[in-house]
Order: C-alpha cells, then structure tokens, then sequence
C-alpha cells in the first residue's frame, strides 16, 4: 500500500476540495437566484413564456451533464464568430465553461423543484393573503416564496447533493477539484487504488456533513409541515 | 461535407445500440440489487439492515464518476496486489462494459432501495393482514397483494431514476466503452466539429428521455385503473 503518496499530497487534496467546494457553491447561489423567478414564469399565465421556461428545463435535463459541458466547452469553439468575439478569453477558460454549464444545468432542475413547491401552496393561503389586502408583492415574498421554499427542501437538498456529486466532471476538462487531483496522482505514482479511495472519502464526508446541515435546517424551516401530517 | 457528417452522425447513433444495452442491463442490476436492499432494510434481521444502509450511504454519498474510476480502476488494482502477494502470475482487468454495468447497477440500486423502501412502506398494513387472514402463503401474498401494489407506488420513482441511469451511462465513454457519448467524441475530433456532434449525441439523450416519459405515463395509467375505480 502507498498511503504515504496520499499522506505527502495532502495539500493538493486540501486545494482540490476547496475547488470542489467552491464549483458547487458558486454554481447554487447563481441558479437559485435565477430559478426562483423562473419558477414563477413556469406557472405563469401566459402560455407562451410557460412553455419555453418548459423546453428549458426539458431540454437541460433530458441531456447528460457530460454532453452539456463539451458542447460548451470543446462545442463553442467551431464557431469562427465566437472565437472572433470578445467573449472568446471567457468562454475558452475551463473554469469559466465549467460554471457556466453546471449553471444552466442544476438551474433546470431547480426551477421544476420550486415550480413543483409552489404549485402545492394551498389556495386558502393565498386567498387569505388577498383578503387581508396584501399587494401582489407582499404575497410572493411573505407567502409564495416561503411557502414554495420549504415545501421544496427535501427535493432541493437532494439536487444540492447532486450538484456537489456533478463538479467531479469539471476534472474531465482539465480543472483539478478533487477527482481531479485524484487522477493527477494516478498518473504520476502509477498507483490506482489510494488516491481514488481518498477522492471518495472526501466527497462521502462533504455529503454528510452537507446532508446533516440540512436536516438542521429542514426541522428549523419546514417542521411547520411535518406537524401538520401528524 | 454533409456526406461527412452524415456517415459520422450513422456511427454515432449505431452506437445508440451498446448505450441502450448498458442502460438496459444496469436497470435490471439496479431493480434486483434496489429490491434485496429494500427488504433488507425493513427485514428484523439487524445485521441485514447495517449492511443495506451502510451500502446505500456511502453508494450515494461519492459521485457517479469517481464510483466508476474506483471500480475500473482501484478495484483490479487492489485485487492484483492480492494476487501478487499470493505469488499467483495472473492479472485481473474488467471489460468496460462490465465495469459500466457494475459501477451504474450498484449506483441505482442504491437509488431503487430507497425507491422501494418507501413504497413498501407506505402499501396500507391492512392489505397485509388480510392477506395473511385468508391464509395466502407468502409467495402468494407477494405476487397478488404486494407486488401490484409495489409496482404502482414505486413507478413515479422507478421513472425518475430510470431517466437519471439513462443520461448517467454518457460517463461509461470516459473509460473507453464505445456508446453514443464516445463515437460522437471520435466524430468531433475527426472533424474539427465537436459542436455538431456533441447536439447530435444531446438529440439522442433527449430522444430517449422523451421516449421513457411517454412510455412510463402510459404505463403509470395502466396500474392506475384499480386506484381510480376506488376513489370516490
């Protein structure tokens, strides 16, 4: 056995999960912000906008991850006006294409996740909301929103876990995160078992640690649900 | 030109084939293994309960992808080391197709367990006793009260992993299985075209996503009819 391989590329580990980290992390803030309005548009009264936020998330998530990321990634660069544009120094960085996927991918997911919430919201609460003459945006940062929220917490830590569980992809365009890094020390140890079992246990503790966060927060948030099945 | 990317778009969905297959093979892996866990889990039997959720645990807490390098590659590796140290001169490697059917049924049984988990417990306890009260043997109960029941219950979740298995099997290309993912790779680096061939490989993904939905809702409404003459 080689654990003293492993032991002695700590650092790089430590590096990789922190990369690892910060992909997931950077990737949920940005598609939250952009699903939560579209959830919103995806049960909209007009059937026009309905159906394209519709094709979106179909389209999204009817197609592997992996394909998304190298059209983005190795795809763009077929097209002379991108490669002529002035977006062209972003859009050619990994890191940049890595985000940018992972972005509109788990924000597909996110969206039906929140569309589905809010589709639950009893009508009572809503015609409460109106009788008691709240404006329309009081109603949807005092009651859709909420209620749309924590009626999505199960499905949308799940989608959290598989966001974290997706960035090991960013490792196939070159991004050393952590399965990154694991397959860099394959390559330059000729060992195959260690580093592997390492990446591994570094994601089993970051989904636990991430699993157990959530239910904290779930029994502060949503236990208001709970009692209500009881 | 379009002679080109039309014998490349041929190989590639040719390749539809072997993707289908491993799709198809890692479900049946998935039901069986997800099954046996299930039972596991709920069974009194305390040994059987840690095993099954140790599995399910540490099943969905790494990624797909590091799942699979482990077993295609840290696996043979491991067992090579015992093999070496028994002084036996052989080496063991496993076709990527085994590997990919390994890595994805293990992954979706854990998946199938929690799938059908909840599905056997949430069959209505009377159904059971009554079972039992009319004195069916076990083997009848489970095929006429609990697998009926089970199939209904489970299906909405059988589906969703279903379409996460189908899309999951593009990372079996990474270790050199050549499905659709891999001869589109192929095709975008033959040509300077990956654009092309990469939406070409996304069409056939969503094709069989599209497919599986309407399949399974047809399939969701025939279990359904006794549900629906009962509800008032």
């Amino acid at each position: 056995m080689n654990w003293d391989v492993i032991a002695e590329n700590l650092p790089l580990y430590a590096e990789g999960a922190k990369l690892t980290l910060l992909l997931a992390v950077v990737s949920l803030a940005l598609s939250f912000v952009l699903a939560v309005p579209l959830a919103f548009l995806r049960n909209g009264r007009v059937p026009a906008v309905r159906y394209a936020v519709l094709g979106y998330t179909l389209v999204f998530r009817g197609t592997p991850l992996l394909v998304q990321l190298f059209l983005v990634y190795f795809g763009l660069a077929q097209f002379e006006l991108i490669r002529a544009s002035v977006f062209w120094p972003w859009l050619s960085s990994p890191m940049v294409c890595v985000l940018l996927t992972f972005v509109l991918n788990t924000t597909a997911y996110s969206t039906e996740i929140f569309a589905g919430g809010l589709r639950h919201i009893p009508v009572g609460e809503i015609e409460a909301a109106r009788a008691y003459g709240m404006s329309r945006r009081a109603q949807a940062f005092r009651i859709l929103i909420p209620g749309m929220l924590t009626r999505s917490l199960p499905l949308y830590g799940n989608e959290m876990i598989m966001m974290l569980h997706a960035t090991a992809l960013a490792s196939t365009v070159t991004l050393l995160e952590t399965t990154g890094v694991a397959r860099r020390i394959t390559l330059n140890y000729y060992i195959q078992f260690e580093p592997y079992v390492t990446a591994a246990a570094i994601y089993l503790t970051l989904t636990f640690v991430l699993v157990s966060g959530f239910q904290l927060i779930q029994r502060r948030w949503a236990g208001y649900l709970e009692s209500r099945i009881g | 030109m379009t002679g080109m990317v039309a014998a490349f778009t041929a190989t590639i969905l040719a390749a539809g084939s072997t993707t289908l297959l491993l799709a198809v093979a890692s479900l049946v892996v998935a039901t069986i293994l997800g099954m046996g866990a299930a039972f596991a889990k709920l069974s009194g039997n305390r040994l059987l309960r840690t095993i099954a959720s140790a599995y399910t645990f540490v099943v969905r807490g790494i990624p797909d992808l590091v799942v699979m390098l482990l077993i295609y590659y840290s696996l043979p590796a491991l067992l090579n080391q015992w093999i070496d140290a028994m002084g036996i001169d052989a080496r063991v490697e496993f076709p990527p197709i085994v590997a990919g059917i390994a890595t994805l049924g293990l992954i979706f049984g854990a998946y199938m367990t929690e799938t059908f988990k909840t599905a056997l417990q949430n069959i209505p306890k009377g159904q059971i006793e009554a079972a039992i009260a009319y004195g069916l043997t076990r083997r009848r109960m489970f095929v006429c009260i609990i697998l009926p029941q089970l199939i209904r219950l489970a299906l909405p979740g059988f589906t969703n992993n279903w379409l996460v298995l189908a899309k999951a099997t593009a990372l079996v290309s990474l270790i050199g299985l050549q499905d659709v993912m891999f001869r589109a790779k192929g095709a975008a680096e033959a040509t300077g075209m990956p654009f092309t061939f990469y939406l070409i490989a996304a069409g056939f993904y969503l094709f069989v996503t599209v497919f599986s939905l309407i399949l399974l809702a047809l399939l969701a409404r025939r279990f359904e009819i006794g549900l629906r003459e009962l509800a008032p």
